[in-house]
């Protein structure tokens, strides 16, 4: 490609770069690793002073095992209410996930078999749940279940259930409508002409067809749910039903140690093992599928 | 079929509830307890007349903040779109060998707690802090950033919400086929050109997409001022996270809720009904 630049050695500098449509984009790839520096910045600053020897979280006072294991009373083995914190986030983030994901599921095939008015007015909702500012949701179920519900679902574990599945109801949904859109009715109408009851078809057909989707859908609503601060923080009722986000955000506006940060990167670390385990499974079952992970993600 | 049985549980039931609240009374003698009306009839307008005023007369507690709202809103969501464009715009036409390791990079801030990373701006931006410490042959050293400095809340913004940006704009600038640019280019489009007459229109949907999943969020967020700002930089969504926790605050923060709902109304429709046409177009 230097060759046709060679032969014009008039051309002045800059033109010769910006009119080559092959040169290095230097300017948008130094953007990319700036961007990319920026964005990580904070995660290696939580995760490498969660093993800070002092309390502070700016100054490095030698590697220590403090806030994770060794403090009697402040780290994250030892401190009660931290780690009570940390199983509700677990326990909301998993029951959300068998939920809504089974839920999302066959709402997708709901809306992709239903026409007319009902589907199109249960799309527009799905929608709408997918950008409304969360605070509006979080305060209005908190005035819900104070008032109106208040003796069948007071705050709490199941209202904070409730109120992320209706949050996170909409990837599911939207994650698997792109897969059975692009999927089409053929397979399906294949196996009925051979014999197969509508749910059988969908069983042994379609389902199997649907697990990559199905399987990013556990991981994202997954991630979404143990970082979910408005939704739970509005519903949540007493000190044992706070969660690790709560947690962060009380640290942060009064006295915080290390002990956050440990018990940040524990998350981080789980969200990391939920998510690779559920791509090394997606490898597994969708070799010779074409398509991809990324594919179902663009969706969104 | 279960699912909308849910959807309209989980939203129109609240709805009609907070509705309810905002247009029902406070009852001093329970501590401030909320007394919802249920049967529009007797819908009584004063708490959220009174917080609708406030908007317009005067209060600058009230006025502030929703100003506030829109213009960091507005700059926050503009950064994001041209950084994110540029990002998004290097990862899908450029990064050829490190296309999966920059997206998994651009994905992996997500995977670690939103309040955790902002925990560490906080670090990192305290006057002790080596943002500070870099800033200061500038003059800044002594200039605590988290006090209340719209700067500072705007990156917050930005920060937090960019990546929602560029997976969308990845997505889509990914898709476009190399041969529609050398086509633009055959035709005599020089680089430059052919982005703005081919690439960018091609990447419309993408940008519209990506502009109201962080803009309509980013009218309810306020955790990033409680973590990075003062009251000097509060937002719509400081007001409602404070009338709610207040003592008889319930009502109010019902109205507020109303009025922001109302407010992220417009653009919300105009996505949604832009998503369908683009749906019967495909």
């Amino acid at each position: 490609m230097s060759v046709a630049l060679e032969g014009s050695a008039t051309v002045p500098k800059h033109r010769r770069y910006f009119g080559n449509p092959w040169h290095k984009p230097r300017f948008l790839q130094a953007t990319t690793i700036g961007y990319l520096l920026w964005s990580l910045l904070p995660v290696v600053i939580a995760v490498v002073f969660s093993f800070n020897a002092g309390r502070s979280r700016i100054s490095w006072q030698g590697f220590s095992m403090r806030w994770w294991t060794t403090d009697p009373t402040d780290s994250l083995l030892h401190d009660q209410a931290m780690r009570q914190a940390m199983l509700q986030t677990y326990r909301l983030s998993i029951i959300t996930v068998l939920i809504a994901v089974p839920l999302g599921t066959l709402f997708a095939i709901g809306i992709d078999r239903w026409h007319g008015r009902p589907a199109r007015g249960a799309s527009f909702l799905m929608l709408l749940s997918f950008v409304v500012p969360e605070i509006i949701l979080g305060v209005s179920l908190f005035i819900l279940f104070t008032s109106l519900l208040h003796d069948i679902v007071p705050l709490g574990t199941k209202a904070q259930v409730l109120g992320l599945t209706a949050y996170q109801l909409s990837y599911p949904v939207i994650i698997v409508r792109a897969r059975l859109l692009s999927i089409g009715p053929e397979y399906e109408e294949a196996a009925m002409d051979l014999g197969a009851t509508p749910n059988q078809a969908i069983r042994a057909v379609l389902l199997p067809l649907l697990a990559p989707a199905i399987l990013a859908s556990v991981a994202l609503v997954f991630a979404d749910t143990v970082d979910d601060f408005v939704t739970v923080a509005a519903l949540s009722s007493t000190a044992d039903t706070e969660t690790l986000a709560q947690k962060i955000y009380s640290a942060a506006r009064s006295s915080p140690t290390p002990e956050v940060n440990a018990a940040a990167t524990m998350m981080l670390i789980t969200t990391l093992i939920v998510i690779g385990g559920g791509l090394l499974f997606y490898r597994r079952i969708s070799k010779g599928q074409g398509g991809g992970g990324a594919s179902d993600f663009a969706q969104l | 079929m279960p699912g909308l049985v849910f959807l309209l549980f989980m939203f129109v039931l609240p709805l009609y509830v907070v509705v309810s609240v905002a247009f029902g009374t406070v009852d001093y003698n329970q501590f401030g307890a909320a007394v919802p009306y249920y049967a529009p009839w007797w819908w009584s307008f004063t708490t959220f007349n009174d917080t609708l005023s406030k908007f317009y007369a005067g209060s600058a507690i009230y006025r502030e903040p929703l100003f506030r709202t829109f213009e960091y809103v507005f700059a926050a969501s503009a950064i994001c779109l041209v950084l994110g464009y540029a990002v998004a715009y290097y990862t899908a036409r450029f990064a050829t060998k490190y296309k999966g390791l920059i997206l998994i990079l651009l994905i992996s801030p997500l995977w670690i707690s939103y309040l955790m990373r902002i925990y560490a701006w906080q670090g990192l931006l305290d006057t002790n802090g080596p943002i500070n410490w870099l800033l200061g042959p500038f003059g800044f050293r002594d200039t605590n950033l988290l006090a209340g400095h719209s700067i500072t809340l705007i990156l917050g913004l930005v920060y937090g919400y960019i990546p929602f940006m560029i997976l969308p704009l990845y997505a889509s600038l990914d898709r476009i086929q190399e041969s529609l640019l050398e086509a633009g280019r055959d035709l005599g489009g020089s680089g430059s050109q052919t982005f703005w007459r081919v690439t960018l229109p091609l990447s419309r949907p993408a940008i519209l997409a990506g502009m109201v999943i962080v803009a309509l969020p980013m009218f309810g967020d306020y955790y990033t001022n409680d973590l990075l700002g003062t009251t000097k930089t509060s937002m719509f969504g400081n007001l409602i996270s404070v009338q709610r926790e207040a003592t008889g605050g319930v009502t109010r923060s019902a109205a507020l809720v109303l009025i922001l709902s109302v407010i992220v109304l417009i653009p919300m429709l105009y996505y949604l009904r832009e998503t369908r046409r683009q749906a019967e177009q495909a």
